[in-house]
């Protein structure tokens, strides 16, 4: 239909754009990782030495391991917030359905940088919540804890990313076809039955999606931990940045990103392959 | 419900009201889809509720597995009220039109569900699960997937999903009409044999009057949401009550005519009736005009000559369109060869069914 050089020319673009940005920053960042910096140059000198720190120095597993934790604390309170949301906007919210979805996205449209300033003036020691805990008499002083913690980031991180964990789950309920509802009903199951038996089984690759979203999301993330967290909740992607910024060390830095970016795919392709086993159509 | 539903349905005096839907009533806002719905179904009877769509037969269906809410009226099962109930608590099970199987479960499992939600005994629900796949012929598809299946296959499963359960009403919604026309002979076939040996009440939609025909007992026509005639498959077809019915259930010849003095007058035609003076509405079936030839054994025949306007031929029978003086009348005779000109007809005056407009 098409002629082999139109073909050859449309995709030369697309191409491009895939090698320049995509491809080539990876190389570079992958070559980086094997380079070292000496008296303050990078020297293009290839060994193994910054993997050999990252696994010699303990602070870099524990950041990681920390960076981890505080990824699975979001993915499952925002999966708690977001399944009832879900489930109850496909299923019973009928009118206010329209309505209740703009309310879910239009945060979305909010820069990042908003959302986390909100959050540190509710937190802050003379911030909304201290405020309120004080006016009702529960506290007597302003409670510190409550910001640059990490509690504080889990709940930033939580509020950020919700939203993404609530579309593919609100997707793939919308895609339960509604006469299975009936004829669990018809055959004799109630709704909680029919919820534990049929709902959530075949939402099991929406709640997958939501799931791999806000992991990964909360992996690579550093602004929530620099506005919000304080020293005892750094995290991995504050270590890379800082890296690459005021230490000058970005073999090192790119290390780190290598090992983040190889945890990342691993993570993609198993959701990716458990998604394939329950998906039924 | 629980322990009821391992147990046999109750047994039940033959001809007795199993369920009786009285005078429902369903609005959908401002759109009233059934009107004042008042109808029996016996135990061990196949109902069938035929209609076009939007006749309101899916809906009265909806209503008595207890997927909506009738807006008035009531609907009572075995002399307990039933329209109250959620339909997890009516033991009635329903065969879906798009059969509705569960593509997370396998065959076995699906067929199992009803048995595993309502709490049957474990040691039993591998034997009825198998005895229920083989009621349909579907055993050795156990452990395979509802998407794996053809129409058909899923169409079985569905059945066997239901009946397990051991209903005391089965409610099949258009459970044929996905499949092509040879299968559904088939599974027409099976239906009918099915409901006879379980003994088991079927309450059929359809929207095909031969199906309908082919499989009821008894025929509930609706039309724009009111009952138009119940009764059986030969009674609705030599008795319509109404000119609807008359058209919906096989062809007819409509035959306006005066009546005066137990004489019918429709345009040439004239035949003797018992019928009361006035304008009155007649329905005349197609195999009921013969060639006269060959009907000279009618008594008290009404003949009269017209001229053949279209022939067609389908195999065993002619059906003719014939011109009597500008009245163009169907007719269906044994085949018998081309026909051309004019010839002699005749037919019953019994056989001209006066009909409501």
């Amino acid at each position: 239909m098409y002629s082999r050089l139109y073909k050859a020319l449309i995709s030369v673009p697309p191409l491009l754009w895939v090698g320049l940005f995509l491809l080539l920053p990876y190389a570079l960042m992958f070559a980086h990782s094997f380079w070292l910096v000496r008296d303050g140059v990078i020297v293009h000198q290839w060994n193994f030495q910054n993997y050999a720190k990252l696994s010699q120095n303990p602070v870099y597993a524990e950041v990681l391991f920390r960076t981890a934790r505080i990824a699975a604390s979001v993915t499952v309170l925002s999966l708690l917030l977001g399944y009832p949301l879900a489930y109850y906007m496909s299923f019973h919210a009928s009118l206010r359905k329209d309505l209740l979805y703009q309310l879910v996205i239009v945060p979305l449209w909010v820069s990042y940088l908003v959302r986390g300033y909100a959050w540190k003036t509710i937190l802050g020691s003379d911030g909304v919540l201290n405020g309120f805990l004080q006016y009702l008499h529960i506290t007597k002083e302003p409670v510190s804890f409550f910001l640059y913690s990490p509690f504080a980031v889990i709940l930033t991180l939580t509020h950020i990313y919700t939203p993404f964990v609530f579309l593919p789950l609100y997707a793939s309920l919308e895609h339960i076809p509604r006469n299975l509802i009936e004829a669990s009903h018809d055959l004799g199951a109630g709704p909680r039955s029919t919820f534990f038996r049929v709902v959530v089984p075949l939402s099991i690759p929406g709640l997958l999606a939501g799931a791999t979203f806000a992991f990964v999301l909360t992996l690579g993330d550093f602004l929530g931990p620099m506005l919000v967290g304080g020293p005892s909740s750094i995290m991995i992607a504050n270590i890379v940045q800082s890296l690459f910024g005021t230490a000058y060390d970005w073999p090192l830095g790119a290390a780190i990103a290598v090992c983040i970016l190889l945890l990342t795919i691993a993570l993609l392709f198993l959701a990716e392959h458990l998604e394939k086993c329950w998906a039924f159509r | 419900m629980t322990a009821a539903s391992s147990t046999p349905p109750l047994p039940h005096p033959p001809n007795q009201a199993l369920l009786e839907v009285r005078n429902i009533a369903k609005s959908f806002g401002a759109r009233e889809v059934l009107k004042n719905i008042s109808l029996e179904i016996a135990s061990g009877e196949f109902l069938t509720l035929l209609g076009e769509s939007g006749s309101g037969k899916t809906t009265l269906l909806r209503l008595i597995a207890g997927f909506a809410q009738p807006t008035s009226g009531e609907i009572w099962m075995s002399s307990s009220r039933f329209d109250t109930l959620p339909p997890y608590q009516r033991r009635v099970n329903t065969v879906f039109q798009h059969y509705a199987l569960f593509p997370h479960l396998t065959v076995a499992d699906n067929v199992a569900y009803g048995l595993r939600v309502t709490h049957a005994p474990a040691s039993e629900i591998p034997t009825r699960v198998q005895a229920a796949l083989q009621m349909v012929k579907m055993q050795e598809y156990s452990s395979v997937r509802p998407s794996r299946l053809s129409g058909g296959q899923q169409q079985r499963v569905a059945l066997a999903r239901a009946l397990v359960n051991r209903p005391q009403l089965l409610l099949l919604d258009e459970p044929l009409s996905a499949l092509d026309a040879n299968l559904r002979k088939q599974m027409q076939g099976e239906l009918k044999s099915l409901q006879r040996e379980l003994g088991i009440t079927f309450l059929f939609v359809t929207h095909d009057q031969e199906e309908a025909m082919a499989l009821s007992d008894r025929i509930a026509l609706l039309k724009d949401g009111h009952l138009e005639q119940v009764a059986s498959p030969r009674e609705i077809y030599s008795h319509p009550a109404t000119s609807y019915t008359a058209q919906f259930i096989g062809q007819t010849n409509l035959l306006r005519a005066d009546v005066n003095n137990g004489v019918a007058i429709s345009g040439p035609l004239r035949w003797p009736t018992i019928a009361p003076d006035g304008p009155m509405l007649f329905s005349l079936r197609p195999e009921s005009i013969q060639l006269a030839s060959s009907s000279t054994s009618i008594l008290n025949a009404v003949r009269f000559r017209a001229r053949i306007h279209q022939q067609i031929f389908s195999g065993s029978v002619e059906q003719l369109e014939i011109d009597h003086s500008g009245q163009l009348l169907r007719v269906r005779i044994p085949a018998r060869g081309p026909l051309t000109g004019e010839h002699e007809f005749a037919f019953n005056p019994a056989d001209a069914i006066l009909v409501r407009d």
